[in-house]
């Protein structure tokens, strides 16, 4: 094993193949991914930015306290977060699984951390729809902030147009992923991967499945914690 | 045959790695929900700051986790690493430039523009922000106007 790739490396630009040694669709998901963390970095330095040029912002611990099924004084920031984020977290661990069991052709265990993978996207996505839901009814959306700063001076509805941007441009990359996901699990069931001979397909479909989970880490952190 | 007991060592050490990774993950995770509820207590701006810092660094060691080991990057070809890494640098300016920029218009309007620091010193009474909550699925509008009106009167 070492002695071939140590061979490759030193040919790797000799012409006749890949200088990346990864095929072609799986380089071009690299280039997407890139070209779309560019976008989601430039929603959230937008965001700071607009942050650093106010003098006063809500305090996310105050906006963000409540959770399905409680009630109406409930003061519980943080909570509701945490669980979508470890929601994500596990279904990226599965999709890992997933990947590799592609690698070693196990095709029932490809279909069972698939459907794992997408049970977890669409958890997320429900809790997203829910959170969403309730803000609304506290009078939150696009244009419309009823929130105050953490300081007690009124409020700019940029705070609410950020969020509802960036988590929904989040979200719709959840659920494309989903979708992807959910054609993948079916191309596994229909033997498409065995005839094939490969199951390169899921490594590309679970590269932008990670990217999803990588965003988050990134929104969490920029509107829930600081 | 030697090729298949070397391949599920492969395959188990590979599970061994994605193990540790994701406790990994959720201990960074765990860390930061932890200095998030600590930070709630917190009044002085600069130890908030000093908090929110750390936040980020352990942001940026979960994104390196899951881009070096879930996503494999750090066992593909080097040539890969730089293609992808190296563009991904303008990040160093962008976001530097920006907040940068930021910051520098908010002390332009502090210093010049009277309107914009006098709106951030009103303060908006607590009460009538939960009467607020209460009431506003029926009065969404009213209260909007209701927040624009009296901010002024206050200062009067």
């Amino acid at each position: 094993m070492s002695t071939t790739t140590t061979a490759t490396t030193t040919k790797l630009w000799g012409g006749g193949k890949s200088p990346f040694d990864v095929e072609y669709g799986k380089l071009m998901m690299w280039y997407f991914l890139m070209s779309d963390a560019l976008t989601f970095g430039a929603f959230l330095i937008s965001y700071g930015t607009i942050r650093f040029s106010t003098n006063g912002w809500p305090d996310p611990n105050k906006v963000f306290k409540s959770y399905p099924f409680a009630s109406e004084g409930v003061n519980a920031p943080l909570v509701f977060v945490s669980i979508m984020t470890f929601i994500l977290i596990v279904s990226s661990v599965t999709m890992v699984l997933a990947v590799q069991a592609g690698k070693e052709m196990k095709k029932k265990a490809v279909a069972i951390n698939l459907i794992l993978t997408i049970i977890g996207g669409i958890a997320f996505l429900s809790c997203q729809a829910w959170e969403w839901n309730h803000l609304h009814s506290e009078g939150a959306w696009w244009g419309m902030n009823p929130f105050l700063n953490a300081d007690g001076s009124a409020s700019s509805t940029n705070f609410t147009n950020y969020f509802f941007t960036i988590t929904g441009f989040h979200g719709f990359h959840v659920l494309s992923g989903v979708v992807i996901n959910i054609i993948m699990l079916i191309m596994t069931l229909t033997d498409q991967f065995e005839k094939r001979g490969h199951y390169l397909m899921i490594e590309k479909a679970g590269l932008y499945w990670h990217f999803v989970d990588l965003v988050w880490v990134f929104v969490f952190t920029c509107f829930y914690l600081i | 045959m030697s090729h298949t007991a070397t391949h599920e060592d492969h395959s188990a050490e590979v599970k061994k790695e994605v193990t540790k990774v994701t406790i990994i993950l959720s201990v960074l995770t765990i860390i930061e929900l932890i200095l998030g509820f600590y930070m709630m207590g917190i009044e002085a701006a600069g130890t908030r700051l000093l908090i929110k810092g750390t936040i980020v660094i352990l942001m940026l060691a979960k994104a390196f986790y899951i881009v070096a080991y879930f996503m494999h990057l750090k066992h593909e070809v080097k040539n890969l690493i730089m293609t992808v890494c190296v563009p991904l640098c303008i990040f160093f300016w962008f976001i530097t430039a920006f907040l940068i920029d930021g910051n520098s218009f908010r002390n332009l309007r502090n210093t010049y523009d009277p309107h914009f620091k006098e709106q951030s010193t009103i303060k908006v009474e607590a009460k009538e922000a939960k009467h607020e909550e209460k009431e506003a699925k029926e009065s969404k509008e009213e209260k909007k106007e209701g927040l624009k009106l009296d901010a002024p009167r206050t200062t009067d």
